[in-house]
């Protein structure tokens, strides 16, 4: 086991470099820098704001010694918001995005996982119609349109909820994590139904049964764990998607998370705070992935008994 | 007494895809879709960029089917044109990951190996990356052109198709029809191209078709947050994202593109699953 956690945290450190190193120079080479307004700055003005950003010296150097802040956890300042550091930044978007993510994902493991396994314990009838067929809906329903059409019919026509703000009122939270959550709601649906199904033909279920235990025990007990081993290993991947969606979500429902600020930052060319966020939204996706394969591999007996084997 | 006559795979499958309703609705609506946006200049009333100020934001009604936006101009047009646009991205950006992804995942199979693990090692990493925050970031930094956005999305989108590929390459590799036509020396490109990709293109057809929606979806995705397609310009995702500012006095503006490309997206996804339960009967369906 913790030989296959160190080699895939040893894994880890190539994707999150060549993430830094891609977004430095990208960003490096895109026309037109934070300070080329069109006003006219003072060139030493200009100088000094350039040696104070380090952007006098040559690429590489520049790269390198960012590295080296980064290494001891220092993003360096913001361009766009004098005075503040990007670390500042990021850590004051994070909890409202991390809130976000969380509702998000509750709202897609429950309403997703109930309806999977709901549909799968009598397929083919209307008990796995209906839930299928809402499950395609939110597969489809692109996140900037479901926001929106919420936002119409319980924010304005119904006035039930408010639509927008985070944490101002009491409610503003149940609209955005339900459109966040929607999609990753639908595919974990999919996902349980088609687990549950394998697992609930398997010889392992049939002695369960045979040994007498009740109906209720057998799913909860037996079938659940390995039905949902496919939802874990999804569960990775759905945390990125969680936080690229939380740009739409954050937009539509102007909340000030860690995706607004990307998306502002990204508009004003900010290049510490697109390279500082892109490094640490990179850092977390991969963490997540690595932490859903671990669940996974934790789960799965016969993987299990692969890594005991092999450490 | 007659011969019993022969079912071909492709037949076969297009029986079984003629069954599955849900597919065959798809596919109807599709083709529809797609032959109504190509014929839009000549068979709509009003132009693109027609204005009719006068009139402003205006309920549907006989004259315009689906209403106006804020300057006048028919949205059942604008609609038609936008549609344009997000199926030309679609399908574009599907074909260029199409054939990035199948050559790559062909001949990383067929040379297996070293070249084949070094290959797909750097497909793992690539899936690492945060491809979302790239494209948002080319879009900033390059400007937002269309062609810049075929290559960001194709590039994303090709990591998949090369993985089953390569999957199925692997496995006819070891067939002896292969064997035979290495015997005879054709080349190793002879053998790829006639051989094992014409072999390996069901479950080809049918990832591309689920791509499409994907595409579709990520083009509308940036059209919505202002870094995709560019007015004049216009597409579904645009037309969203102006419906949305103005959604509360003419919720009419945001609810029909959206019915638009919702359905266009249900459609190419019933249809992927109808093709894969026909083409690949025993992938899982997922």
């Amino acid at each position: 086991m913790w030989r296959f956690l160190t080699w895939r945290l040893l894994q880890a450190i190539p994707v999150i470099l060549a993430v830094i190193t891609i977004t430095f120079f990208l960003v490096r080479a895109a026309p037109g820098g934070p300070f080329s307004t069109e006003k006219a700055v003072h060139p030493q003005v200009q100088a000094a704001l350039e040696a104070q950003y380090r952007l006098d010296q040559p690429m590489i150097q520049q790269y390198l010694s960012y590295l080296g802040d980064l290494v001891q956890g220092d993003l360096g300042p913001s361009f766009n918001f004098p005075g503040r550091s990007v670390n500042e930044l990021i850590f004051s978007g994070l909890p409202i995005t991390a809130e976000l993510g969380l509702y998000a994902m509750l709202v897609a493991v429950l309403i997703g996982g109930l309806a999977g396994v709901f549909a799968a314990l009598k397929p083919n009838s209307l008990q796995d119609y209906v839930p299928m067929s809402l499950s395609m809906i939110g597969i489809c329903m692109p996140s900037f349109l479901l926001g929106p059409l919420l936002v119409l019919i319980f924010g304005i026509w119904l006035d039930w909820l408010p639509i927008s703000g985070w944490g101002n009122s009491p409610g503003d939270k149940v609209l955005p994590s339900i459109t966040l959550g929607a999609m990753y709601a639908g595919y974990i649906a999919r996902l349980s139904r088609s687990g549950m199904l394998e697992v609930l033909s398997a010889d392992y279920l049939r002695t369960a049964r045979a040994k007498g235990l009740p109906e209720r025990v057998v799913i909860a007990k037996h079938a659940l764990r390995g039905g949902l081993l496919p939802v874990i290993t999804f569960l990775g991947p759905a945390f990125a998607g969680l936080l690229s969606g939380s740009f739409v979500v954050e937009t539509v429902f102007q909340i000030p998370g860690l995706g607004r600020f990307y998306i502002q930052a990204a508009f004003n060319r900010d290049y510490t705070m697109i390279l500082g966020t892109t490094t640490f939204l990179a850092a977390l996706i991969v963490f997540f992935n690595l932490l859903s394969d671990v669940i996974a591999a934790w789960l799965n007996p016969r993987l299990r008994y692969q890594f005991k084997k092999a450490s | 007494m007659e011969m019993p006559k022969g079912v071909s795979l492709w037949e076969d499958a297009s029986v079984r895809l003629r069954k599955n309703k849900l597919a065959m609705c798809g596919l109807v609506f599709l083709v529809v879709m797609v032959l109504l946006c190509l014929i839009t200049p000549w068979i709509v009333p009003y132009g693109y960029e027609e204005q009719d100020l006068r009139l402003g934001a205006s309920a549907p009604s006989a004259a315009h089917w689906l209403g106006t936006d804020i300057f006048g101009r028919d949205m059942l047009t604008r609609i038609l044109y936008g549609g344009r646009v997000s199926l030309f991205v679609g399908f574009i950006a599907t074909f260029v990951a199409l054939i990035i992804g199948v050559t790559y995942g062909a001949i990383a199979g067929y040379a297996g190996g070293k070249v084949d693990s070094i290959m797909m090692r750097l497909v793992d990493i690539m899936y690492a990356l945060p491809f979302m925050i790239f494209i948002v970031l080319l879009m900033v930094v390059f400007g937002r052109n269309l062609v810049l956005l075929f290559m960001a999305i194709g590039a994303v989108e090709w990591l998949t198709m090369a993985r089953i590929v390569r999957g199925q390459v692997q496995n006819l590799k070891q067939q002896e029809f292969v064997e035979a036509a290495v015997s005879i020396g054709q080349s190793p490109f002879a053998i790829i191209w006639k051989h094992l990709i014409p072999n390996a293109l069901g479950p080809v057809i049918v990832y591309t078709t689920l791509t499409i929606p994907n595409v579709m979806l990520l083009e509308a995705f940036l059209s919505f947050l202002g870094l995709g397609i560019q007015p004049p310009s216009s597409s579904w995702g645009l037309l969203i994202s102006y419906g949305v500012e103005s959604m509360e006095e003419y919720p009419w503006l945001l609810i029909f593109p959206g019915v638009a490309l919702a359905l266009t997206l249900f459609a190419l996804n019933f249809l992927g699953d109808g093709l894969r339960d026909a083409l690949d009967p025993k992938a899982s369906r997922d």
